[in-house]
């Protein structure tokens, strides 16, 4: 009795499931569904290495300030940091007098100790980087109708985050010809520009690193294009996780220790099993 | 119960022997994990992941505690308060990585664990409530690995509660109000996010009750072993102390071994980027998809395409949904064959193999895959065969299959010999303490 | 004697075993202890710069220090005589005026805002408040009063109110911590 009440019950959902398939199958062969111009023309990022990368990755210091430094000049007009305080700063080897002048450079809200009006003030080490709009709205406004996103995580918040940033900053480009005549509905809207590496193409940011010395490092580097991208990308995985290299050190000391920790366990458990055919 | 060669609790100490008196808890931790319990000689390594479950049961509390130490259930504040934790919090982003993963640790154990029922019938009698109260325990770790994953209000976090909850809807007649009140609003918001923290809270704690029945079932019969074949004398068993303290001993340091891997060099492999993007509710991921552990049952909602008759398609997909897991706790009335263990049962391997671990690997696969062709139709085939596999073919299998021989004791599969075992049984001295099955030979 | 042997060195394995678990215990509690105590952003807000040029002699003001009041005040002449005529010794935290404030700078008067016997905010920075018996502070949770250089005169509390790490940066600037 159970056991055919089971079939039954079995019948139902296999039945059901033939039903969808067969279904699909049918709508597959009749009406099979068209390339889209982000299938053949989206590229993955391209493969671009930090010294932050792999298990035994630190941060490259000289780089992050580079990094830090595209990000003030280029990136913070439109994109916040939130979660980073200029504290944080003294990370990438700046002296506590360095960092209390980048933070005094930025203007943060506060309040007018005479009148207690919201004013802007200058920042202290304790601020977090300002927000370069006062609302979505207002960055709406301000940016083709694109709210430009935080980058405090887009290194995490992003498939292979740090490449896909380089690859954005330097994969701009001119429409295809190719796109265009396969997918004539596809041309790139006015106000938008064309990059390969955007999930659909097109995005509002436009090209924001375009000639060589747009920002003049202090160490030397020739501040190529394809350099400064480089460095606020690296910049930006620092922002993503500043606790990464201690992750990673840690990582090794716990390693080396479960490692010799569990060797002694499977001795042990070997030495009470000696005499137990098991 | 336990079998009459145990080893009995004898406190020396005059301190003991009074707290044997008052309360025997020493003697009930002998009983249950030390010199007291006497455990088959011939479990294998697929033996430590109820242990294993059971620590990582323990760093999920933990670790939850202190993430709740730093957390606020607000929309306004959640996401910050979590990034709050990774970068300002001593040790925070340990504790995060910790709990984020040893989630993933904890459902990887526990697939282990089931998978094994599956194929040495652990489900079968005398162990049927053992197996019940383990598939609740599945249950409630999904509820809680679910409203933990809402927790941070992240993108993702947001979209599955959306998408989750959007189940209920699927239910005629109550499903909206019933919706509606899940999240106490029309849209997750605060009031869910708030309920989900205190239940999320809660849930473990119940599980941690859950889990003490389940070992408290296990200990009436006793733990089963790779032959399926039950315990007859003392020499099938050895005690749980220090033999098996030792094997699962070694084996939770591998595990923590392979788990600080995951934690200290991939903690965000396991995750989806999307949930580092804070909650918006006006721009849906281009990608919904849940934890890796739920793909499975996701793609079997995903894969009822097509109304049945007047069953509309998002209905025939949260049945199948919630079927697909229910369906585990008919099992030990759903296989009648007398032999537990797959090993003696040829047929039934080769489904188990051929069939159910092939369907579930292309179920895992699509779950988390894009809702396009051919994924679609290969969770089709997946889930018409998972369906098949419980309901028909094993119903009709342990009906049907000639079992091989089974090793009169677990001594005699371990020694190739049981002089004693047969001496006695011979002489009309039963040992046994459970009759075995015989199989239909 | 080898048997003997061979017992030996699987008991010291096994205490090597279980010594290392012991020692990945305490490994675990290491990080569960710490994560309890102040964060990196507390930390680091823990110092505070005050404007003093407002405050005339005889006021005091509430500033926010890790917090917590700090009472900055700015004693009158008299008051500076009150506190250097105590006999030290009849203190029950002996302590001058001059070791609690910054030398040249005695009329500033700079202490946290906490009572030293069970941490209430004490009267008397306010206009017009109880300033107790001896014109310094006073606790109203168990009544107990500080003097002029708010030392400890009478009541329950131990410990004069303490005076917290500063220094002038100007003349009318005191960064505090």
């Amino acid at each position: 009795m159970a056991r055919i009440l089971s079939i039954l019950v079995g019948l139902f959902f296999t039945v059901a499931l033939a039903w969808a398939f067969v279904n699909g199958a049918y709508i597959q062969i009749t009406e099979p569904t068209g390339p889209t111009a982000e299938h053949e023309f989206h590229l993955h990022p391209k493969d671009v290495h930090f010294a932050s990368d792999g298990p035994f990755g630190k941060f490259d210091n000289q780089q992050l300030q580079r990094g830090f430094q595209v990000y003030k000049e280029v990136c913070a007009a439109c994109h916040s940091l939130e979660y980073v305080a200029f504290r944080d700063l003294a990370q990438l080897g700046y002296t506590d007098a360095e960092v209390k002048a980048i933070a005094a450079g930025f203007s943060v809200p506060g309040v007018d100790p005479n009148t207690g009006e919201s004013t802007m003030v200058p920042g202290t080490p304790t601020d977090y980087f300002p927000k370069p709009f006062a609302n979505d709205v207002a960055a709406r406004a301000a940016n083709n109708n694109a709210v430009p996103p935080d980058l405090s995580l887009i290194a995490k918040a992003r498939h292979n985050g740090p490449a896909y940033v380089y690859s954005l900053l330097t994969g701009y480009r001119d429409q295809p010809a190719e796109l265009v005549k396969e997918f004539p509905g596809s041309k790139t809207p006015p106000g938008l520009h064309y990059n390969p590496y955007f999930a659909n193409l097109n995005l509002a940011m436009p090209p924001p690193l375009t000639t060589d010395g747009q920002v003049e490092y202090s160490d030397g580097t020739k501040a190529t294009v394809d350099q400064m991208a480089k460095d606020v990308s690296a910049f930006l995985v620092w922002t993503a996780e500043p606790k990464l290299e201690k992750r990673k050190q840690t990582g090794w000391a716990v390693l080396g220790f479960l490692l010799f920790a569990t060797i002694l366990g499977y001795m042990s458990y070997r030495s009470i099993w000696a005499d137990k055919k098991h | 119960m336990s079998f009459p060669w145990a080893n009995e609790y004898k406190p020396s100490h005059p301190f003991m022997k009074w707290m044997d008196e008052k309360l025997p808890l020493p003697r009930l931790v002998y009983n249950s994990v030390g010199g007291g319990y006497p455990v088959p000689r011939n479990l294998n390594y697929f033996w430590n992941f109820g242990f294993l479950a059971l620590i990582c049961l323990t760093i999920q509390i933990v670790t939850g505690i202190v993430m709740a130490m730093h957390y606020a259930a607000n929309t306004a504040v959640a996401f910050e308060t979590i990034e709050h934790t990774v970068r300002d919090v001593n040790w925070g982003w340990l504790f995060r990585y910790a709990h984020a993963n040893g989630a993933s640790a904890f459902f990887v154990v526990i697939y282990i664990h089931i998978f094994r029922g599956f194929y040495y019938g652990s489900y079968k009698a005398p162990r049927e409530m053992v197996w019940l109260l383990g598939v609740v325990i599945f249950l409630l770790m999904m509820a809680t690995a679910f409203m933990g994953y809402v927790l941070p209000w992240g993108q993702m976090s947001f979209w599955g509660a959306k998408v989750i909850t959007g189940l209920f809807g699927a239910i005629p007649l109550v499903g909206e109000p019933l919706q509606q009140w899940l999240l106490g609003g029309f849209a997750p918001d605060n009031a869910a996010l708030n309920r989900f923290f205190s239940l999320h809270y809660l849930l473990p704690f119940v599980i941690v009750g859950v889990v003490v029945l389940h070992i408290w079932a296990l200990h009436i019969p006793g733990s089963s072993n790779p032959t399926g074949v039950e315990v007859k004398t003392e020499s099938d068993t050895v005690p749980f102390y220090p033999y098996y303290i030792a094997k699962d001993g070694w084996a939770v340091g591998a595990f923590a071994i392979l788990f600080a891997a995951a934690v200290f060099f991939f903690p965000n492999s396991l995750g989806h980027p999307d949930n580092y993007i804070p909650a918006n509710p006006m721009s849906t991921p281009a990608h919904i998809v849940p934890e890796w552990y739920f793909w499975p049952f996701y793609a079997i909602l995903r894969a009822f395409t097509q109304n049945f008759f007047f069953i509309p398609a998002k209905l025939m997909g949260v049945l199948a949904m919630f079927g697909a897991i229910l369906v585990w706790f008919f099992l030990p009335w759903l296989d009648k064959s007398p032999v537990r263990s797959g090993s003696y049962r040829p047929t039934y391997k080769k489904f188990f193999w051929f069939g159910l671990i092939p369907a579930m690997a292309v179920l895992f696969y699509c779950g988390g895959a894009p809702a396009e062709e051919p994924f679609v139709m290969l969770s089709q085939i997946a889930a018409l065969y998972y369906f098949a596999h419980f309901l028909i073919i094993l119903p009709i299998v342990s009906a049907i299959e000639k079992p091989l021989p089974l090793p009169y004791s677990i001594t005699e599969s371990v020694l190739g010999h049981d002089e004693g075992a047969q001496l006695r049984a011979a002489h009309g001295a039963t040992e046994a303490v459970h009759s075995d099955a015989t199989p239909a030979t | 004697m080898a048997e003997e042997d061979g017992v030996r060195r699987r008991d010291f394995i096994n205490i090597a075993a279980v010594s290392a678990a012991g020692v990945a215990g305490v490994g675990v509690v290491v990080p569960l202890v710490s994560q309890m105590s102040a964060s990196a952003d507390v930390l680091a807000a823990s110092s505070t710069e005050v404007d003093i040029s407002a405050i005339e002699p005889g006021q005091a003001i509430k500033a926010v220090f890790r917090k917590q009041p700090v009472f900055v005040r700015n004693l009158t002449p008299t008051e500076i005589k009150e506190a250097n005529a105590v006999d030290i010794s009849s203190l029950r935290d002996p302590q001058t005026l001059a070791e609690r404030t910054k030398e040249g700078k005695e009329n500033w008067l700079i202490t946290m805002g906490v009572c030293t016997h069970l941490g209430c905010v004490p009267l008397g920075a306010g206009e017009g408040e109880n300033r107790g018996e001896f014109g310094g502070y006073f606790c109203p949770c168990h009544g107990s009063s500080y003097d002029t250089a708010a030392r400890i005169r009478k009541g329950p509390a131990p410990k004069n109110l303490e005076v917290p790490e500063y220094e002038f940066t100007s003349d009318t600037v005191v960064k505090i911590g």
